[in-house]
């Protein structure tokens, strides 16, 4: 029998109850759990042997600037490489406070992704071994990525217009 | 016996011209500047820095269809310590400036820098907050190869315009005050 959609819904909901919101875009399930969630949804995804989500195939941030409380995403990407079935778990906290449990302990692969997402989202992922910018500059004082910019500065100098004019 | 390829008869050796001077029975005189600016011009050592798709077009121009070693630029260094010519080809990121600030410290004097194509000369279309807006901001350039990428041809017209500059440059001029300037602008010694 095939692992479907419907069976980890209703796997989940058994084990959490209605903390959990469940979305289909795709035919991918995507699960919504509550921040501090995350680890507990991670851990019997990858423990419940029906289940089996095992593998770690990407680990990313999102922005909504729109949605006060909740600006700030970390979006998992899951793989059941036994039934080949993929599952997508998202997360959301406050810009303010954008502090999530971190992933290393259950997949060593996730401390270069979560160091990614720091950089370029600044999420705070608490219990990381080594929580440093891993592509930009280690001097650099914002979070590029995140939806808190103009399309281009005006206040830019490193931009010679003398000679390259805009 | 007749070959079917001629090597190196003298009629296929281009040899340069001699600089302005003074001939005589069995004696020439020129001035010491001709004669260093001569030897240098003809024999820079490139140091390429290559990053992305202008790279490309420099390993094409230094192959044997485009043959940059016919202007004397023979044998690529690879260590910064032996070369005379840094060419910045492709798109320098900032977190990469000090990368390459610290490979032109490590170039000896006399020392110059050719940017290739627009991404080294001003940022190209990075307009990005990741890239450097041309390598003029962490180190003085010589020659600006505009493009994107630059065709062999435009590399080495680049580096002719260059071999020109380092013909005719003065004994004095790393010594004097306007070079100290330009280097103290950089923030260099």
């Amino acid at each position: 029998m095939s692992l479907t959609n419907e069976h980890i819904r209703q796997r989940l909901t058994e084990k959490f109850g209605e903390a959990l919101a469940f979305e289909e875009p795709h035919n991918m399930l995507t699960v919504t759990a509550p921040a501090d969630h995350n680890l507990k949804v991670l851990q019997f995804l990858y423990d419940d042997e029906q289940l089996r989500f095992r593998f770690l195939t990407d680990l990313t941030g999102v922005h909504y600037p729109e949605r006060s409380g909740e600006e700030l995403g970390v979006v998992y990407h899951l793989h059941n490489l036994t039934d080949n079935v993929r599952l997508r778990l998202k997360v959301f906290v406050p810009v303010e406070k954008p502090d999530v449990f971190t992933a290393t302990k259950l997949f060593p692969g996730a401390n270069w992704m979560e160091r990614e997402t720091y950089d370029f989202f600044g999420i705070n992922f608490v219990g990381h071994p080594d929580l440093r910018r891993i592509l930009n500059a280690d001097e650099m004082d914002y979070f590029p990525m995140r939806k808190e910019y103009t399309l281009e500065d005006p206040q830019r100098t490193d931009k010679d217009d003398e000679m390259f004019g805009r | 016996m007749a070959r079917p390829v001629q090597y190196n008869t003298n009629d296929k050796v281009k040899l340069v011209d001699l600089p302005e001077g003074y001939a005589g029975e069995g004696f020439y005189a020129t001035s010491f500047d001709k004669v260093v600016g001569l030897a240098r011009k003809n024999s820079l050592w490139p140091l390429p820095f290559a990053t992305s798709c202008c790279g490309i077009e420099f390993m094409a121009t230094m192959g044997s269809n485009y043959d940059l070693a016919r202007f004397g630029s023979e044998r690529m260094g690879f260590t910064p310590r032996q070369c005379d010519m840094l060419l910045v080809a492709g798109t320098i990121s900032k977190k990469l400036g000090p990368v390459l600030r610290q490979v032109y410290l490590q170039m000896a004097e006399p020392r110059w820098v050719i940017a290739i194509g627009a991404c080294a000369s001003s940022g190209g279309i990075f307009d990005s907050y990741s890239v450097l807006q041309g390598i003029d901001q962490v180190i003085p350039v010589d020659v600006y190869v505009p493009g994107c990428p630059p065709r062999p041809e435009g590399i080495i017209d680049g580096i002719l315009k260059l071999q020109e500059l380092v013909g005719n440059e003065s004994l004095r001029r790393r010594t004097s005050e306007q070079y100290k300037a330009l280097m103290q602008s950089y923030g260099i010694q």
